[in-house]
């Protein structure tokens, strides 16, 4: 930043002022293209079908109605998914939690003190190279007994290489003298990781946390092939299967008078009302909690 | 201090790490049963297996169900589709962030450059079940896209169902879903450059281009070879979840890869045998690519995990 204002102080040429504005344009336009989908998104759940499937709605309602979400505010279905979502998230991030804190830790810890800590790490990353594979975790998952219960969605991913990776990174970081001052006080390995370690670590973990909700929240194809019945579907699978009825022929060569038939019994508004709705809690608290993903990114991929 | 304690007696120091074995005995029964048990049943792929037989009890086949998908023309294609749609996620996955990057770093007002920059991250945050929804929607026929054809007077496009599309809208989609990790690592390394550099080029008359050229892609050289190099290690990734949501059997010739043809096989047709085998062989030659990224990555970037 404080290059473009000693720059600016020796020259403003004529060519850089036409650049800094045509930048501004076009980083404009980057902008608008991610988020201007989510605004047709809500300007077509707001819309009448009609006018939807004739292709005259952009980034405005136009026949304005909440007929959608009225609608879907007596679906049962739409809200059980919901349901079943936020238990898994709560469920399934609490598991995460507390194992990535339990690899993290004894992996943090330099050879002499744990020997078998190389081993073990080798164990752990490994996972993340290579795995089995669908159609084998599929029968492991199937013959563990929880296929079609919640514990599907929680227990197969409940260790995170990468986040442990992470951590342990970061607990590497905190001095020694802390540890060894809580050892001298007869403090054990689990008083010292939770009074030393964790409060030091807090925005690591802040970043991990949250990650792994949105992980959760996000996550629709464990759902498809572990759950029984659609009535267990968590939201994003529900939604996946919204999206992938849609079919793209449909509404190919159809007349003007097919379209006003078909306006009548498709439910487009509803299932973009509904995908909209899906993807409203991620963007109401990303403004906030955006900071503690950059600083994830930022620490857990650039590392030297 | 610790050091004699830890010579005198071997058995104390076995004592001491009971508390680490403790602590990883959870996450590691876990990681046996989902990751490792998986690895193991991956044998189905040279049985003929079936499920009530179990793994123990399948016949064996040995390399049948390699000879099978190997000359099998939706393998054939599954395999090109994906080393074709994941080279060119990584080249534009890697290029637009890097201009982007380039051009947010000229901003000179602060703010908004970090409105621009928290937008464009904004889609990785949305999981590919809404996104699905929202880039059918977009490219529908009667869509924002296609509405822009018509203002200028173009005949309407079927994007979902055409071959000649569906590569680059899962490329062009997906790095617009992506680009936003990118970018903040890209501005990180630009960060990190010295600003005398600058400075001295402002002296002598240099503009802005000639920095660029001359200072900052100098400059950003180590991360780019970094990010290039770990990439290898996806060039069999094309996006699995993405693909699912998007396509349709009109665009199975273009848009068919490894992952959703193991999904169809296993899930749908019930071959499980010859889906763990495209599995096994992907998985194989995966590891293989992400050995040669690490690899890479080490000796050109000093690299580690740990």
């Amino acid at each position: 930043m404080e290059t473009t204002k000693t720059s600016n102080r020796i020259k403003t040429s004529t060519s850089r002022k036409i650049f800094t504005w045509g930048n501004t344009v076009f980083l404009t336009l980057v902008t608008l293209l991610c988020v201007s989908p989510m605004l047709h998104l809500l300007a077509v759940s707001l819309s009448t079908n009609v006018y939807v499937i004739g292709g005259q709605v952009s980034f405005w309602p136009r026949g304005f109605t909440t007929a959608a979400y009225e609608h879907l505010a007596v679906q049962p279905e739409f809200f059980r998914a919901i349901w079943i979502s936020i238990q898994r998230v709560a469920l399934g991030t609490a598991i995460n939690m507390i194992l990535v804190v339990l690899v993290a830790y004894p992996l943090s810890k330099e050879v002499k003190v744990f020997r078998a800590r190389t081993i073990f790490a080798w164990i752990f990353a490994f996972t993340m190279f290579f795995g089995g594979g669908l159609i084998p975790l599929f029968f492991v998952v199937h013959h563990t007994g929880i296929m079609g219960t919640i514990w599907a969605l929680v227990l197969p991913g409940a260790i995170n290489v990468w986040h442990a990776v992470m951590l342990l990174n970061f607990f590497r970081g905190v001095p020694k003298e802390l540890e060894e001052a809580a050892h001298m006080d007869g403090a054990n390995h689990m008083i010292t990781l939770v009074k030393v370690f964790l409060p030091l670590s807090l925005p690591a973990l802040a970043t991990i946390l949250l990650f792994t909700m949105v992980g959760h929240w996000n996550a629709w194809f464990d759902g498809m092939i572990f759950m029984r019945s659609p009535a267990d579907f968590p939201l994003s699978t529900y939604l996946s299967m919204l999206v992938m009825q849609a079919d793209v022929t449909a509404r190919v060569m159809l007349t003007p008078e097919e379209i006003m038939a078909l306006a009548e019994v498709d439910d487009r508004t509803i299932r973009i009302a509904q995908i909209f709705l899906g993807a409203l809690p991620i963007m109401a608290v990303y403004p906030f909690l955006q900071r503690y993903f950059v600083k994830g990114i930022v620490v857990g991929s650039v590392k030297g | 201090m610790t050091k004699p304690r830890i010579r005198k007696h071997k058995s104390g120091q076995l004592r001491r790490e009971i508390p680490f074995y403790l602590m990883l005995l959870p996450a590691l029964v876990l990681l046996i049963i989902y990751s490792y048990l998986p690895m193991a049943g991956l044998v189905m792929a040279f049985q003929n297996f079936r499920p009530i037989l179990s793994f123990a009890n399948s016949p064996f086949v040995g390399l049948e169900n390699f000879r099978f998908i190997i000359a099998l023309p939706t393998f054939q294609r599954a395999f090109r589709n994906t080393a074709i749609i994941a080279f060119w996620r990584i080249v534009t996955g890697l290029s637009v962030p890097l201009l982007l990057a380039i051009l947010l770093n000229e901003v000179r007002r602060k703010w908004f450059a970090r409105v621009v920059q928290t937008t464009i991250f904004l889609p990785f945050f949305l999981s590919w079940a809404v996104l699905g929804g929202v880039v059918r929607e977009v490219f529908s026929l009667g869509g924002p896209v296609n509405q822009v054809i018509a203002l200028v007077g173009g005949d309407p496009i079927m994007f979902m169902g055409n071959n000649n599309w569906f590569r680059a809208i899962l490329v062009s989609t997906h790095t617009w879903q992506s680009m936003g990790i990118n970018l903040i690592i890209f501005l990180a390394a630009i960060t990190n450059i010295d600003v005398s550099q600058y400075e001295a080029a402002d002296i002598d008359g240099c503009n802005k281009l000639k920095q660029v050229w001359h200072i900052t892609l100098p400059g950003m050289l180590p991360i780019i070879i970094l990010l290039s190099t770990l990439a290898i290690g996806q060039l069999l990734n094309a996006g699995f979840e993405q693909v699912m949501v998007l396509y349709s059997p009109i665009v199975y010739e273009s848009g068919d890869i490894l992952d959703t043809l193991v999904y169809r096989m296993g899930i749908g047709q019930q071959l499980f045998s010859p889906a763990a085998a495209i599995g096994l062989f992907r998985g194989l030659l995966s590891l293989v690519l992400v050995g040669i990224a690490y690899w890479s990555a080490y000796k050109f970037s000093d690299y580690r995990i740990f």
